[in-house]
């Protein structure tokens, strides 16, 4: 359907890139209601009638919503231990059941939204951070210096990071600040990338020159001119972060390296539920489930933007 | 292409150094040693073992003493199995590692190629969203989620595959198909990007003009410029097949260097974790040459230089 949808955009003469100015999209676009439809108008409609993004919106918001209330929704403490009922399959006050620690599973795994949610956008932010001012500068800058830069980027792809996040996180202690210190760190290369192109294709667009013979500072004409512009393939790959961060907190806590009891986020809930599932499946099960559907509700968000801002882009990592 | 190789084969000096030096300063930063346990050992004890391993140096004497072995081959003993180097423990982990990072890799390129190139042909067919949802499945389900669901149905429920362990080819099935899953899916999604660019190119309509038979149009002429993206995420690929089966080799009591990284973490055996880290690394070096270099041949376009 996106596809379709797509082709049809480019069709009505919608201004396929997302990125330029109002004044100049409304001129391309003859349909264009007076100067009202800016192109984060028409990017919002095209999404509105994506179904499967919709969907994944939903998802998110329930989940996100239930993550946000847990300490009035959840009908037990999620620290509470009840040894004579452990490990019991779901019932009537256990909706999925308890672990061997009779602990009410689906607190738990509201609680564990929290912490994964939590994770998913601070880490998002760091990595947001430290990519945009990398690629910005490196595309700004331009010449040798951006030669170099993205060389290291390039190095950096090939190389195990996780193993260095592993390393990060014993030798700085397991808490969950260095996890969102560790996780940002590690995720920003394509971030960087994305932005040092953008910027080095819009640095020459004339609004921008105009903006630089005025007088405009490189900072000036960073901030007001050419990021504003770039900030549909920001805003689309920063969406594609959240599940990558998210599942890398998963992956870490399921190794014991991430998120200490009794706390839980979904990866040591996961975990636990492993190392117990021939006896007791529902623990692996409704954990790995709350995690598979909000990771493919994302997922789905994520696509549907890039299809929505820029429906020329295509599909790169 | 000689002097090029040669070029990149010196260029990973400079970058092998800065691995080697960054995850050497990060393990000893770290507070408590490798011979802190529940029990304190004797005072002579200890001193005996940190003579032994030179841990009473000053740090930069360790550093050089480290770096020149590193230089020699040689990545030092292990601080926990006292009687083995760095390098024996490797040796008897990787092949393992090797053989269960390939059949992923293998599943991925095959399952998710033949998916891509399928939905690319038939863009916006039943059996494209069909694929496609299968993809976008496929990247979200954790595979440490995906590995016990699996076993629970494969191994202990329908009793076909082994539930751990490792030896015959059956060992390898479930394994495989755990760590090789998300890389299919994502396999599957390049080709099918890298597909519809191409098909609607003027040499393939030349092609069909031409009277040649479909496959050979697609497999001949369309194949070598769709799997171009595909190539280029083999580098960063191999190195999440890598980490992942850290995790795979964990569910699966599979004997080979990823399960071993993540003890050897926890119980600060130095020597070990930074072997781990320099031989990955120096193999994922490698790897992205070989890539490159494949990616030079299969697209005259572009040049090394």
């Amino acid at each position: 359907m996106t596809s379709r949808e797509s082709r049809a955009a480019s069709r009505e003469g919608v201004p396929t890139e997302g990125r330029l100015p109002i004044a100049q999209s409304a001129l391309r676009n003859p349909r264009s209601r007076g100067s009202g439809a800016s192109p984060w108008q028409d990017a919002l409609r095209r999404l509105r009638k994506n179904r499967l993004a919709m969907a994944g919106l939903t998802v998110l918001v329930f989940f996100v919503t239930a993550a946000l209330l847990a300490p009035w929704i959840a009908p037990l403490p999620f620290d509470k231990t009840n040894l004579r009922y452990g490990a019991k399959p779901p019932t009537r006050t256990h909706v999925l059941g308890t672990d061997e620690l009779g602990r009410d599973l689906f607190t738990r795994i509201l609680y564990g939204a929290r912490i994964s949610f939590a994770v998913g956008i601070l880490a998002t932010l760091v990595s947001l951070t430290i990519g945009v001012t990398y690629g910005s500068t490196a595309g700004l800058v331009g010449g040798r210096v951006d030669h170099l830069m993205m060389r290291v980027v390039d190095i950096l792809y090939g190389l195990p990071f996780m193993f260095f996040v592993i390393i990060l996180m014993v030798v700085f202690g397991r808490n969950i600040l260095n996890l969102f210190i560790a996780l940002g760190a590690v995720q920003w290369l394509t971030m960087a990338r994305i932005v040092r192109g953008q910027v080095l294709s819009l640095k020459t667009r004339e609004f921008v020159l105009s903006a630089k013979a005025i007088g405009g500072s490189p900072r000036r004409l960073l901030i007001r001119h050419v990021l504003p512009n770039a900030l549909g393939p920001i805003v689309v790959y920063a969406t594609l972060t959240v599940p990558a961060v998210m599942l890398e907190e998963a992956f870490l806590s399921f190794l014991g390296l991430g998120v200490q009891p009794p706390m839980a986020s979904w990866g040591s809930l996961a975990s636990e539920g492993a190392a117990a599932m021939e006896a007791y499946p529902w623990l692996i099960l409704f954990p790995g489930l709350a995690l598979t559907v909000t990771l493919l509700s994302l997922n789905f968000i994520g696509d549907g933007l890039r299809d929505a801002l820029d429906p020329q882009m295509s599909f790169q990592r | 292409m000689l002097g090029y190789v040669l070029r990149r084969l010196a260029g990973f000096l400079p970058v092998l150094l800065v691995i080697v030096s960054l995850s050497f300063f990060m393990m000893r930063l770290a507070p408590g040693g490798p011979f802190d346990q529940e029990r304190a050992l004797p005072e002579q004890v200890r001193a005996n073992i940190e003579a032994r391993y030179h841990l009473n140096e000053p740090l930069w004497r360790q550093y050089a003493r480290y770096l020149s072995e590193v230089g020699r081959g040689d990545l030092g003993p292990s601080f926990r199995y006292p009687d083995r180097s760095v390098n024996e423990l490797l040796a008897l982990g990787f092949p393992v590692s090797l053989i269960l990072g390939l059949c992923a890799l293998t599943v991925a390129l095959t399952v998710g190629g033949t998916a891509g190139v399928l939905a690319g042909l038939r863009r916006n067919s039943f059996l494209d969203y069909l694929t496609m949802s299968f993809a976008l499945g496929g990247i979200s389900v954790p595979n440490f989620v995906l590995g016990p669901v699996l076993m629970l149905m494969f191994a202990l429920g329908l009793g076909w595959l082994p539930v751990a362990g490792w030896g015959t080819w059956k060992h390898l099935v479930l394994p495989s198909v755990t760590l090789g899953t998300f890389y299919a899916a994502y396999v599957a999604r390049l080709t099918r990007a890298g597909m519809l660019e191409v098909i609607g190119q003027d040499f393939i309509r030349t092609a069909r003009a031409k009277g040649l038979r479909e496959a050979t149009v697609v497999l001949r002429h369309a194949l070598p410029g769709a799997i171009l993206p595909v190539v280029t995420y083999l580098g960063p690929a191999s190195a999440a097949v890598l980490t992942g089966s850290v995790v795979v080799e964990t569910i699966f009591s599979i004997p080979g260097i990823g399960r071993y990284f993540v003890s050897s973490a926890l119980n600060r055996d130095y020597t070990m974790v930074l072997g781990t880290v320099v031989f990955y690394s120096v193999l994922l070096l490698l790897f992205n040459l070989i890539v490159d270099v494949l990616y030079a041949y299969l697209d005259p376009r572009v040049q090394v230089r």
